[in-house]
């Protein structure tokens, strides 16, 4: 019999409506580092929560080192010596690093708490294993890196055995990466066992021994790294052949369309500018790239861009046309598309149908008003029209509840709206957040799709390879200033991500361009 | 100085009203309830530690052992007052600020029937004089007894022991450090393995008990040991929680905030006394406005950098993510 530490076995977990995991076993060897792989909605998160203690599966049996154990909160978890770096990060912004660390296992003096103790031992831990923390410093004030190396301390501290990594490296610099593998490599040779959940292949062949890959909630099966490739661990994901390039021909740039001049826009956390004298031109028949880590002026910049916020200097022109002080609907009728950040928050109404969704912009013109009055008729058809071309799937058709879908389908209505809607220029904002691999590949595709038809497309994504593979031409924003502007055919990752740490910058000269 | 010595003496016993109704809130916010029925329950403990006192001014007792008994049957029943709110709030996930409102109307409307139907009077209305003319030994110190330990009432050095008790706990206990972890991030407190529904639970009756004693200390400190539906503690639970946002959710600066308002009110109140205010010859009424306007212009130039516990409002399940 082989040496598992955890076995998960026969697990099964059901939601209102889902089959979130089903029937589903994982097996952990003591000392290996084990990827967990699989699309969005696969069930990995859920699997992961389940042994931890977060949710309680309806069938199936958790065995740790061959005896059975029950979970049933994240205490349980921890007295098994199972602890977890979760997505988003479970840290209170207010507390200092130490607060953080000791929340929960506090160690006392007399009734209080003893933070001399607990200090020591953070800092002997963030010696030992090379993770550099000021324990003092508030969580709000430090950056997401850091903040990760907090929360796998907090593990450390609780002298965990068992390390759950869920995502850990969507947030992370490429440098980031590499030092985020070799902090598990060296947990694993300690002895420690990993189990990494990603979705990204390229990390799982660089650090994983075993891979286990879930599809729509089902157990597709575990591979050995060693004997498989990327192109076979994808089809495992996503149950076809998919293809990593981006389709596209060459980039056949016409006229200016968005001009960017000088633009600086205040923050609103701090007392510094967030975006700093910001140019750049786009021109119709392109597909430009801002890369950056997140916050670091992106945000700011595309909601002065698109009129949600105010800049404080500078002026933009969207053919010719100063925009600068125009309002949303002004740059809208002027040609502006853009598919926001936060689908939530900007794009949709979540309350209202699909129908009333696809026509938030348009509502007022004469195709679908008369005298004041909605035509409801027209409303429907527009609607009908755009859920066949788009392929948007939803329960009721056009007056399904926008809340209700999926966020694939969700973000497939914004894209038809505002692809479909007069433009000239089209800002996609992070467009295939949260999205699964096929949902992605047909996002890109309309982008290059909207380029070729002589459009200009403004592209922000903190996702790397998004960047390199769609983009004709790529500007890294660091600290709110334009630190580079480069051509994705003859640039790596790892430059591009030198860009995006700060650690390298060109000078920028006037009109945008870099030497 | 005598003009200054009788504004501070008579501040402090308001100050502790609002100081103490302040850091209950504060409790209860930084757990993530918010507690907008602070009013209600600080009426319910007044009125019902006055019941208490009229039922007993008649025995032997020390009127200040009265002082006390009634403070802690008024914690009582703000702790049990403050239960429907817990539950409200915690169990049922209902919305916290129609629960506050909705509590808030029902105190007054209960005090007023049941005085009708037991004294055929509006409130009830004690005879016992729980005022301190000069604390032994500590009055004689010059100047500092004239301020802090003639003309006043025990309710102000409890109030302060209180305050003291309460920051330690704040932020030195688990507990405290438990409590600020649900206010904020009640998923991380969770993942932990905190149960933030006791500690919200546990911040909730805290400001029972904290609101409570303030109404009753009010009752002692300002309305002379009685208590009525009509005026109720005229509004002195929603200053507290101005005193409590102005404070940042922070025991110290609270205690600032809460002398601040209790200063203003005094002084409104006082108008008579201080020849300056005097001679301007304006209504009185304006004045008794002093502590109200103020809190809407302070919290309209604070509110901007003020920054609420985050998840204060949103009831806690433990199934989203």
């Amino acid at each position: 019999m082989e040496n598992y530490i955890i076995e998960m076995l026969h697990i099964t977990k059901e939601f209102p409506g889902i089959l979130a995991n089903d029937d589903i076993t994982l097996r952990l060897r003591k000392g290996e580092i084990h990827a967990l792989l699989g699309e969005n909605g696969a069930g990995k998160s859920t699997l992961m929560s389940v042994l931890f203690g977060l949710y309680q599966a309806e069938k199936g049996e958790i065995r740790k080192s061959g005896k059975p154990v029950k979970i049933n909160n994240p205490n349980d978890a921890n007295g098994l010596g199972i602890g977890m770096v979760h997505q988003h990060f479970k840290l209170v912004d207010i507390f200092t690093v130490l607060e953080n660390i000791i929340l929960g296992v506090e160690p006392k003096k007399m009734g209080f708490i003893d933070k001399k103790e607990a200090r020591e031992k953070v800092i002997n831990l963030s010696r030992q294993y090379g993770l550099k923390v000021n324990p003092d410093e508030l969580i709000e004030k430090i950056s997401v890196g850091m903040q990760q190396r907090v929360e796998i301390l907090k593990m450390l501290y609780r002298e965990n055995e068992i390390l759950i990594f869920d995502e850990p490296t969507a947030v992370l610099t490429p440098q980031e990466i590499d030092e985020l593998m070799d902090i598990m490599r060296g947990f694993a040779k300690e002895g420690k066992s990993i189990l990494f959940i990603t979705h990204k292949l390229n990390e799982i062949m660089a650090v994983a021994d075993r891979c286990t890959v879930l599809r729509k909630g089902k157990c597709i099966g575990t591979v050995d790294i060693k004997d498989t490739t990327k192109e076979e661990l994808s089809k495992m994901m996503v149950g076809r052949d998919v293809s990593f390039k981006v389709d596209k021909k060459e980039a056949e740039m016409k006229e200016v369309i968005l001009k960017v001049q000088n633009v600086t826009v205040p923050s609103h956390s701090h007392k510094n500018n967030a975006v700093k004298n910001v140019t750049f031109e786009v021109h119709a028949g392109e597909i430009v790239g801002i890369a950056g880590i997140d916050g670091n002026g992106q945000t700011e910049f595309i909601n002065a861009l698109t009129g949600l916020d105010k800049m404080s200097n500078g002026y933009i022109t969207l053919c010719d046309k100063d925009i600068t002080k125009a309002t949303i609907r002004g740059r809208s009728k002027s040609g502006m598309s853009h598919i926001p950040e936060d689908r939530h928050k900007h794009g949709l109404v979540l309350d209202y149908s699909l129908e009333e969704n696809m026509v938030l912009q348009r509502y007022w013109q004469s195709e679908f008003e008369n005298k004041g009055f909605i035509r409801k008729m027209k409303v429907r058809s527009y609607a009908e029209d755009l859920i066949t071309r788009f392929d948007i799937r939803s329960s009721q058709g056009p007056v399904t509840i926008a809340r209700s879908m999926s966020g694939g389908n969700q973000q497939k209505v914004i894209v038809a709206r505002e692809i479909d809607k007069e433009h000239k220029l089209l800002i996609a904002v992070q467009p295939t957040r949260g999205l699964d691999v096929g949902a992605i590949e047909n996002i890109h595709r309309q982008l290059v799709a909207t380029r070729d038809a002589g459009k200009a497309v403004l592209l922000v994504s903190l996702e790397l390879d998004e960047v390199m593979n769609v983009s004709d031409r790529i500007l890294v924003m660091y600290e709110g200033e334009i630190v580079g502007e480069l051509d994705p055919k003859k640039i790596t990752v790892q430059e591009l991500g030198l860009y995006m740490s700060g650690a390298k910058r060109d000078v920028v000269k006037e009109n945008g361009n870099a030497k | 100085m005598d003009i200054f010595y009788y504004l501070i003496q008579n501040t402090l016993p308001v100050m502790v009203a609002l100081l103490l109704v302040a850091l209950g809130g504060m409790f209860s916010e930084r757990s993530g309830v918010i507690n907008i029925a602070l009013e209600g329950i600080m009426l319910f403990g007044a009125y019902i530690g006055c019941l208490f006192v009229y039922f007993i001014e008649k025995s032997s007792l020390p009127s200040q052992i009265i002082l006390l008994l009634g403070m802690v049957v008024a914690a009582c029943a703000g702790l049990v007052f403050s239960l429907l709110l817990s539950m409200a709030a915690v169990n049922m996930k209902a919305d916290q600020t129609i629960v506050g409102t909705a509590l808030n109307m029902l105190v007054p409307a209960g005090v007023l029937l049941f005085s009708k139907m037991f004294f055929m009077s509006d409130g009830v209305t004690t005879n016992i004089n729980f005022y301190v003319r000069n604390v032994p030994v500590l009055g004689k110190i010059p100047i500092l007894g004239e301020l802090f330990f003639q003309n006043t009432y025990i309710s102000v050095y409890i109030g302060i022991l209180i305050l003291i008790l309460a920051t330690v706990v704040f932020y030195k206990t688990s507990f405290g450090l438990h409590l600020r972890a649900c206010g904020e991030h009640p998923q991380a407190a969770d993942s932990v393995g905190i149960n933030v529904y006791r500690m919200r639970y546990a911040g909730v009756s805290i400001s029972g008990i904290l609101g409570g004693i303030g109404g009753f200390f009010y009752a002692v400190g300002v309305t002379n040991g009685n208590s009525n539906g009509h005026t109720g503690v005229a509004g002195f639970g929603f200053l507290a929680l101005a005193v409590m946002i102005f404070g940042q959710w922070k025991p110290i600066k609270i205690l600032f905030a809460a002398l601040f308002f209790a200063f203003l009110r005094t002084m409104a109140y006082s108008v008579a006394l201080i020849p300056f205010l005097k001679s301007l010859n304006i209504n009185q009424t304006y004045y008794k406005m002093l502590p109200y306007v103020a809190t809407m212009v302070v919290l309209a130039f604070t509110s901007k950098k003020s920054r609420a516990p985050k998840a204060e409002g949103i009831p806690y399940d433990k199934g989203m993510r």
